[in-house]
């Protein structure tokens, strides 16, 4: 907060900026959401993984084929990138201050996000639908 | 990116030492932020060692001494000396408190005394108050009707007046506000603590009419979710409040008028 000696408009012009955006709880909500989402989830994907130790190919592709894991795989990666999409976000806005670092960074950890996850989904309905 | 070094012109050195204990039976060394606008010089520490005897139990009791005794230069916000008023707060053993409720007793060896952090200093522990002042006044500090005054006072049933308990005692000293680390690198937009502590009051009021606007003003990235549950507000409230509690409150009224 460091004090701009150029600036010279009141401290309420500067307090009340450009206004509340009227957005936030979304995605505050949907983060909760996904937390909440991710602990059945990744229970079920560590079991998972733990009971296919040792587990050849064709053992572990037959696990992935049945629908409740493909679901529950397809499930898995969409929350994990999109919970950790939204935590990166957070994070970025708290300490990345040059804006076009921040939005630089912000479009990167979006369009990664989506793209490995859709990669994950592809991966799954691969296994699901053929070969 | 986040400043975790102080710019060179704010790095702080060793000040002067100034033994006034005498040989005392109960000395100690008092370790005081200084920093005037005026010098050009960089912040020092200035040690001042005293005799206990000399002054009552708090730190601002020692402080006041040292102005009145040893050194007139030191500057520093005080008024009511017991806690109401919220001027004294300062960062007295490395936590946000106010001067007039710690005792000297409960510092283990050397007072360290500094500014409330990450705020501009105007002197010495005089933080420059102004930002978060009118982030106050962005939330309209008062109660805001529609419907035309009435003849009497407004009603409130005890109950709806026991919801103010826990948010009317806040005398806005700021400790909870510069203890928080989303205060320190966004509080240029973030409200902090105790400005949210202050909506929430009005919020929380059955009196008030403007809830929704209220809640509007709040309804931000900044504003309002920059806060992250790290709880340092309600470790540092001087008065037990719990002012993450409060914003707790507003978040899920944003989620329940979805």
């Amino acid at each position: 907060m460091a004090s701009n000696t150029s600036d010279l408009r009141s401290p309420l012009a500067r307090a009340r900026g450009l206004g509340s955006a009227k957005d936030g709880t979304e995605h505050w909500w949907g983060q909760r959401l996904s937390a909440m989402a991710l602990v059945p989830l990744t229970i079920w994907f560590v079991f998972g993984v733990i009971r296919h130790l040792g587990a050849d190919y064709t053992a572990f592709h037959a696990w992935m084929k049945s629908p409740f894991s493909a679901v529950m795989m397809i499930l898995t990666a969409v929350v994990t990138f999109h919970h950790a999409h939204a935590g990166l976000q957070v994070v970025i806005e708290d300490y990345v201050h040059v804006e076009w670092q921040k939005l630089a960074l912000l479009i990167a950890v979006k369009f990664l996000s989506f793209a490995l996850a859709a990669a994950c989904v592809l991966a799954v309905a691969k296994i699901f639908i053929g070969a | 990116m986040v400043e975790f070094n102080l710019p060179a012109n704010s790095k702080v050195g060793v000040g002067k030492t100034i033994n006034v204990a005498n040989g005392a039976k109960r000395a100690k060394s008092f370790k005081i932020y200084r920093w005037s606008p005026d010098d050009g010089q960089n912040p020092r520490v200035d040690t001042y060692i005293v005799d206990l005897d000399k002054f009552g139990p708090m730190i601002l009791d020692a402080i006041i001494y040292i102005k009145n005794q040893v050194d007139s230069t030191l500057t520093f916000r005080r008024s009511c000396r017991e806690g109401i008023c919220g001027s004294c707060a300062m960062n007295i053993d490395g936590t946000n408190t106010l001067a007039c409720l710690k005792a000297i007793e409960d510092v283990k060896g050397d007072v360290a005394i500094y500014p409330l952090p990450h705020m501009p200093v105007v002197k010495d522990l005089v933080p420059d108050l102004k930002h978060i002042y009118a982030q106050l006044a962005s939330i309209k500090p008062w109660l805001q009707t529609q419907s035309p005054a009435p003849s009497r006072e407004r009603l409130q049933s005890p109950e709806d007046r026991a919801k103010l308990d826990g948010l009317y005692e806040c005398i806005l000293c700021f400790c909870c506000s510069t203890s928080c680390p989303s205060y320190w690198w966004n509080g240029d937009r973030y409200l902090g603590p105790s400005i949210l502590l202050q909506a929430y009051r009005w919020i929380a009021d059955s009196r008030d009419e403007m809830t929704g606007e209220r809640l509007d003003n709040l309804e931000d990235p900044f504003r309002l979710y920059r806060c992250h549950t790290i709880m340092n507000c309600t470790k540092a409230c001087p008065k037990g409040l719990n002012p993450a509690k409060a914003i707790a409150e507003i978040k899920k009224l944003m989620v329940a008028r979805r």
